[in-house]
């Protein structure tokens, strides 16, 4: 379990153009932090940085549990969930397929995917092929996978663009549990998150 | 390893269904074997010589009609991400791949090789060496043509791109087999070829899951 994420210095590059530079950002367990900025100011980039995807110009980005500093690459194969734009889920797949492969490749039980998809309203669901799926359908699914496999650090990008009123406010009762048993988020966003979030400007 | 079953489960029903899955590649094979006395003229002593070379060359280009898109899906959809900050390095997330790929199309196509080999009129007793060729080359071709769609991740003429990096490493494996069956039928020492062929194999499984997994890395960077 994750107990610190450690942002040091941090510069990101697209290219040829700096994004943003000297970014220093410290996570505690239980916090979250909303990332804001106006589009293509990185705060992608930043959240695929933190999860080892993209490479930084300069600047570390380190993790610690209660014991001391973790070596990055466990840190990020065990502790580390990264949602993107992209859903990550295969059309041609049913969600219940889709959704048991994702937690038990996550570190989860087939016990813990079904307790999720529960979690997330989509028991009727699941017998479906993902392409069958609306867009805030297809977004829950992905969550679900936050919940089935149990992973301290939660990389959020844009969570909640697809979701309807109800699903938010559920959704951001399962982000508050997630901090209270010690987790931490740290979620791009352009609304803001239903829970007590730090705010973080990029690229201001 | 558990997370490498689960892995290879899942790939080994996705590229069973992916674009026909088996069926692609092996229509293709049909064609090519069905299309070539045509072409080549009716003589059955002809034809009868090359038909284990033909069978042989057939299989490595079906094999690389599905190769294409390994890597690509995953890269799109968001899923290469996920793999990537799984319980396994992407290099063995590679091998998971070439491996299903190999099981879901190269194995089907060796079992069709001595069946095409037949209809062209090869003999017999090439059979057994054949099927163990396409089998043992099958698997090379997985992997080399995973490394060219790993290389070619993000690039607009993706299968253009394919084919011009994973030819010429088809080509040794390509000579060796046909050099084994060649030797086997006329006759002559054939264990060389074969032997070179599963000397080349071994090197393609260890080496390629390393350029896989770069080449991921980079394409996500």
């Amino acid at each position: 379990m994750l107990r610190v994420v450690l942002i040091k210095d941090l510069a990101i590059s697209r290219g040829e153009r700096t994004l943003f530079s000297g970014l220093n950002l410290t996570l505690n367990a239980g916090e979250a932090a909303a990332l804001v900025g106006r589009n293509g100011a990185g705060k992608t980039s930043l959240l695929r940085a933190v999860a080892g995807l993209l490479r930084p110009m300069a600047g570390t980005v380190t993790f610690e549990d209660s014991s001391g500093p973790v070596e990055a690459d466990v840190a990020r194969a065990e502790q580390l969930h990264l949602l993107g734009h992209h859903d990550g889920l295969k059309a041609s797949r049913t969600a219940w397929e889709e959704l048991r492969f994702q937690a038990l490749w996550t570190g989860g039980t087939e016990d813990s995917a079904r307790a999720a998809a529960k979690r997330f309203d989509l028991i009727r669901l699941l017998d479906l092929e993902v392409r069958r799926l609306s867009a805030g359908q297809r977004r829950r699914l992905a969550l679900a996978r936050l919940a089935a496999s149990p992973r301290s650090l939660w990389l959020l990008d844009e969570p909640m663009a697809p979701l309807d009123a109800t699903q938010r406010e559920a959704f951001g009762v399962v982000m508050a549990e997630h901090l209270a048993g010690g987790g931490m988020i740290l979620a791009s966003v352009h609304d803001p998150l239903p829970i007590p979030a730090r705010l973080v400007e990029i690229g201001a | 390893m558990k997370a490498f079953g689960v892995l290879l489960r899942r790939e080994l029903a996705l590229a069973w269904g992916r674009g026909g899955g088996p069926l692609l590649a092996l229509t293709f094979y049909a064609c090519v074997v069905v299309l070539l006395p045509m072409a080549s003229g009716r003589a059955p002593e002809r034809l009868a010589a090359i038909a284990p070379g033909i069978a042989w060359l057939a299989l490595a280009l079906a094999a690389l009609l599905s190769l294409e898109r390994l890597f690509e899906r995953d890269y799109e959809d968001g899923t290469l991400e996920l793999l990537a900050l799984g319980p396994a390095p992407l290099e063995a997330v590679a091998i998971a791949k070439c491996l299903a790929q190999w099981l879901a199309t190269g194995a089907p196509l060796a079992l069709a090789a001595p069946v095409a080999a037949l209809m062209l009129g090869a003999e017999l007793k090439v059979m057994p060496l054949l099927v163990l060729c396409s089998l043992v080359g099958g698997l090379a071709f997985a992997f080399l043509g995973g490394m060219g769609a790993a290389l070619a991740l993000g690039s607009k003429r993706g299968g253009l791109l394919v084919a011009v990096i994973v030819l010429p490493l088809f080509a040794p494996p390509v000579i060796f087999g046909a050099g084994a069956l060649d030797g086997y039928m006329s006759g002559l020492s054939w264990t060389g070829g074969l032997m070179l062929m599963l000397a080349y194999c071994a090197g393609a499984v260890a080496l390629t899951p390393l350029a896989m997994g770069a080449a991921c890395r980079n394409a996500l960077d």
